[in-house]
């Protein structure tokens, strides 16, 4: 028998008996989040959040549509260079800012997904691969960008003209509704019809396409969601960290996306943020240590492959013995 | 004399088609190996871009601690990375084969970080000097340019490579082996073929190449931790325009697009670097399996 | 709920403001030297910066102010955001109060914003860009070791006086080689040399031999390398290769450490021009110093890990003399008392943080001329700092015109 990458979504939690206990559960989590910048040091947060909205965004497509993406950094890059040069050169607000890097984002998808989604599995991730090298070279070589410098000192201004964002707190709370937002958008994409037809096409999509669903344009619209969502992400970031790097580009970055969602659990909703806040966490770990950071990154990613191809969400889930909706 | 040629004079055309053929060299080598290991396994190779770097590693530790020079190591790097692959694929690789694919692209890029971040904690990135073997030092002046002798050697050896690879696959007993259990593993299996092993040897026989390349390159390029991080892209972008199917159209889109990125780099130097990326874009919209490809 | 955050944040924040008005904060001084320990750059500078900056405490005898200092270290392996994020939580959770170093441009000009925000100090040495004294400038950043500028000027002023009239440029194809490749072509062009062509090659790239080839049949005089790391070991080694320098041509280097000329050997590396703010063997003291680091490193000092163990010493003596590690206090004092040291010759640190001293044209000697191991240069000629560096008003600096 052949178990295909979208094992993971077996996991996926949702039954409606526990559904009081989900309610509490989530309840808890948002106070955590509330309250976590009076212990956590904000800026960590902050970052985590916004990579978690990344791996959720990166997760719709692996986790729903059985689609692996090699290139989602040029979208969480891309639009994080748009918007921090809105915001700097032509000086609009943030949340103008933040609006424009996610449309860009939503346009690069368009046409990336519109050439990757002719051809499936490693194929698709070759192609968004190389597409995604090509924004990193228009990155590194068109004059806004700032080359090797990236660009620098990003005003976070004041959101709607009102609220200050150079407060931490201010900043955090901004990105902790950017990200909730997201997240209640995925959440709705996967329960709903749309959601459904993705997962038709994950599981059997010539059975798909005979039932009548075109799935190409299913398939498209979910990588233009996923695309946006990726670069509202980026967009924050630059916003978070006033700046705007190669670093966001590269094929590095696209990986580590692919990691965290990994290691969260593919195709859970909570798997792909629970993976961003470990490897973020990490990274940071790792920095102040003698261990080479990819070498250790490297590692998990074959552990992973190799015996833990659930996630920790996914696997606890498989656990808990909850039977996927 | 010639006119010239879109305002380029004729010498630095030839001069530039020359230098994209070398490059061609290493596109065709590396895309060829991806191509027999994808063939027989279903496995894009991520790591192949580390591979590559460890066969010039181990030429150069060959050289710097054991005194061995160029010659033995074009060798012996090649069976020393063959090995590696080896054991790689017996102890981590062959778990994936039952999976979807995509795992086995997941797993040879862990395995690519691994390999690059160990060479860049114990050499750092700045490279390591290899020097080229006595016997090709100095070069030919050809009229329209300087070609030194070991540029040239790169591209007669990676042709003889190429073209012996392809006749082994395609054209004796044990090519014929190979490409019947691409086809059919379980039928070829019952014939009394040992399957796995070929499996294996195959994917030893891919990375070697990789190596190979890698032993090529080291007295051009500095022996440096991320000399395949990038090329490994590019040489996917090969891959993808030229179509997985055919062992001839892997070295044939490997020397091709060599070419015309050196083409490129006379006539508009800033694109060079994407010039492949939007061959890929433009194949992929007329002919979404590639050049030489068949659909899978 | 919001709200009461909000307030007990401002409270926070107005708490550590005040613990900094005098005296040495958190009793300890604590020095942060960020720069790229696993890279590109970490030959450069790397543990050995770190070692440069121990090196200034020793000899101030590990205390300043009567309070002990101490030296933290950190990679920001080349990222702008992982740099700023240890400059932030430095800053705000470890008690930094300076920090060194910080090669890459990129990740300096990060880095510079968040010190001057939080008003700590920066000691930039090996960084490039000449921004960071010019329009990016700050009341808290000093730029120590060298700039794009005085590399550009020294080169280039000085190969066309010795002969070298007619260049070509080869330049990384982004805003750091572009900004060397324009100030250097303005002073070829000022001292009566022309600029025959110039071709632009993509970063990191590995494959050189087409550009060195539109170089050659140029014939231009000088091939300039407005380029970095990777690409300028890799354009040195193809250009031996092509026989360059044989046929007449000379390379210039525009931004080359001792450590890369180390790395690519003389073979490749002899008779290349460049310019450097430090060499090892130019008199006892230089020699000296670099025989105590040389014995923690296993290495010569390139002139980035000098300018760290300068600029670091400078900054002690200036909390030294204010009594206290207040920034501006320590800033005003930094630029009243005198630099002099093994590194910085005729030294003076400008209003907009950039220190000017004299640098030093080399040639980079042939495997016959040198005696050994590190034995890379010939010091053709010393460059006097005002010669080399933008001055104030040249600079563009906002805030110190």
């Amino acid at each position: 028998m052949v178990t295909d990458i979208r094992d993971g979504g077996r996991g996926a939690v949702g039954t409606a008996g526990t559904s009081w206990l989900r309610l509490v559960a989530g309840a808890v989590l948002l106070l955590v989040l509330l309250t976590a910048p009076l212990v956590l040091y904000p800026i960590f947060l902050m970052k985590v959040l916004c990579f978690a909205l990344f791996a959720c965004a990166f997760n719709l497509l692996i986790g729903y549509v059985g689609l692996l993406s090699f290139g989602h950094a040029a979208f969480f890059g891309g639009a994080a260079y748009v918007s921090a040069h809105a915001i700097k050169v032509w000086g609009v607000t943030p949340e103008i800012g933040i609006l424009l890097g996610t449309a860009t984002a939503a346009v690069m998808g368009g046409v990336f997904g519109w050439i990757a989604i002719r051809r499936q599995g490693i194929y698709f991730a070759m192609i968004t691969l190389a597409l995604a090298q090509m924004i990193y070279f228009l990155a590194l070589q068109l004059p806004f960008t700032g080359g090797e410098d990236g660009i620098q000192a990003v005003p976070r201004g004041h959101l709607f003209g009102l609220i200050n964002l150079n407060n931490s707190l201010a900043m955090y709370y901004t990105v902790l509704v950017i990200f909730l937002f997201g997240f209640a958008v995925i959440r709705r994409a996967v329960h709903s019809p749309f959601g459904q037809v993705l997962k038709a096409i994950r599981e059997n999509e010539p059975r798909a396409v005979s039932l009548g669903y075109r799935t190409d344009q299913y398939k498209l619209v979910a990588f233009v969601l996923s695309a946006t969502l990726a670069g509202l992400a980026g967009a924050t970031k630059a916003l978070v960290f006033q700046l705007a790097s190669l670093t966001d580009v590269t094929w590095q970055m696209s990986g580590e996306v692919v990691l965290m969602t990994l290691l969260g659990g593919m195709g859970t909703l909570f798997g792909p943020a629970v993976g961003a806040a470990l490897v973020v966490t990490l990274q940071n770990y790792l920095a102040a240590t003698q261990l080479p950071v990819t070498v250790v990154i490297g590692a998990i990613f074959v552990i992973c492959v190799l015996v833990f191809r659930r996630g920790i969400v996914g696997e606890i889930a498989h656990r808990l013995g909850v039977r996927k909706a | 004399m010639f006119a010239e040629i879109f305002g380029i004079p004729p010498q630095a055309l030839f001069g530039q088609l020359l230098l994209g053929l070398i490059n061609g060299s290493f596109y065709a080598l590396l895309s060829l190996g991806l191509a027999v290991i994808f063939g027989m396994l279903n496995v894009i190779n991520f790591a192949h871009g580390a591979l590559y770097m460890l066969g010039a590693f181990v030429a150069w530790l060959l050289l710097n601690r054991l005194g061995i020079g160029y010659w033995p190591a074009l060798l012996l790097a090649p069976l020393i990375v063959g090995a590696i692959g080896i054991v790689l694929e017996k102890a981590l690789l062959r778990w994936l084969y039952k999976l979807d694919h995509l795992y086995g692209l997941l797993l040879t890029f862990g395995l690519a970080l691994i390999i690059e971040g160990m060479f860049r904690h114990w050499y750092g990135v700045s490279g390591m000097p290899y020097p080229i073997p006595p016997a090709l030092q100095g070069g030919q002046n050809l009229g329209f340019m300087f070609l030194p002798n070991y540029r040239a050697w790169v591209v007669v050896a990676s042709l003889a490579v190429c073209l012996a690879t392809w006749y082994a696959i395609e054209r004796t007993r044990l090519g014929a082996y190979l490409r019947a259990a691409t086809e059919n593993p379980v039928l070829v299996q019952a014939f009394g073929i040992n399957v796995p092993l070929m499996i294996t040897l195959t994917y030893g026989f891919g990375v070697a190449l990789a190596g190979f390349a890698g032993v090529l390159a080291a007295p051009i390029y500095s022996v440096n931790p991320l000399m395949g991080a990038n090329l490994i892209i590019v040489v996917f972008a090969v891959v993808v325009i030229g179509g997985m199917g055919s062992i001839l159209g892997a070295i044939v889109t490997g020397f091709g697009l060599g070419l015309l990125e050196g083409l490129t780099k006379v006539f508009y130097p800033e694109a060079s670097n994407i010039v492949i990326f939007v061959v890929m874009i433009v194949v992929l919209l007329i002919k979404p399996a590639g050049l030489f490809g068949r659909e899978r | 709920m919001i709200a009461r955050l909000l307030a007990g944040a401002a409270l926070v924040a107005l708490g550590t403001g005040m613990a900094h008005a005098q005296g040495i904060s958190g009793d300890v001084v604590r020095i942060g030297v960020l720069n790229d320990r696993s890279g590109l750059y970490a030959d450069l500078g790397g543990e050995g910066s770190a070692v440069a900056a121990r090196m200034a405490a020793e000899e101030m005898g590990g205390k300043v102010a009567g309070k002990p200092i101490e030296v933290i270290v950190a990679d920001h392996q080349n990222k702008a955001d992982i740099g700023s994020n240890i400059a932030r939580q430095w800053i705000d959770r470890d008690g930094v109060d300076v920090i060194a170093d910080v090669p890459n441009s990129g990740v300096a000009l990060a880095v510079q914003e968040i010190v001057r925000e939080k008003n700590r100090i920066f000691l930039i040495s090996g960084a490039a860009t000449a921004a960071l004294t010019g329009k990016s400038c700050s009341p808290n950043g000093f730029h120590w070791a060298y700039d794009t500028t005085a590399l550009a000027r020294g080169t280039g002023n000085a190969m066309v006086k010795e002969g070298g009239q007619s260049w070509f440029f080869l330049t990384a194809d982004y805003a750091f080689g572009h900004q060397l490749e324009s100030d250097t072509a303005a002073v070829v062009k000022a001292n009566g040399g022309q600029v025959t062509g110039t071709v632009r090659h993509p970063l990191n790239t590995q494959d050189f031999s087409s550009f060195l080839l539109q170089a050659q049949s140029s014939g231009a005089k000088v091939i300039g390398l407005a380029n970095a790391g990777g690409d300028t070991i890799n354009s040195i080694k193809q250009a031996a290769e092509f026989g360059i320098t044989q046929s007449g041509q000379q390379l210039a280097g525009l931004l080359l450490f001792i450590t890369d000329v180390h790395a690519l050997g003389l073979a490749s590396a002899q008779d290349l021009m460049l310019t450097t703010g430090f060499y090892w063997d130019m008199d006892d003291q230089t020699r000296a110093w670099s025989e105590s680091f040389e014995a923690k490193t296993g290495t010569k000092p390139t002139m980035v890990q000098a300018g760290v163990y300068s600029a670091v010493r400078h900054y002690l003596k200036a909390v030294e003399a204010a009594g206290t590690d207040e920034a501006g206090a320590v800033a005003r004092q930094m630029r009243e008392l005198p630099v002099s040291d093994m590194f910085a010759r005729n030294a003076k640190l400008l209003p907009n943080g950039r220190l000017i001293h004299d640098m030093y044209l080399a040639r980079v000697k042939t495997p016959a001329e040198s005696k050994g191991a590190w034995d890379y240069y010939e010091i053709v000629r010393t460059i006097p700092g005002e010669e080399a560096y933008a001055s104030l008003a040249e600079s563009g600096c906002p805030t110190a015109n």
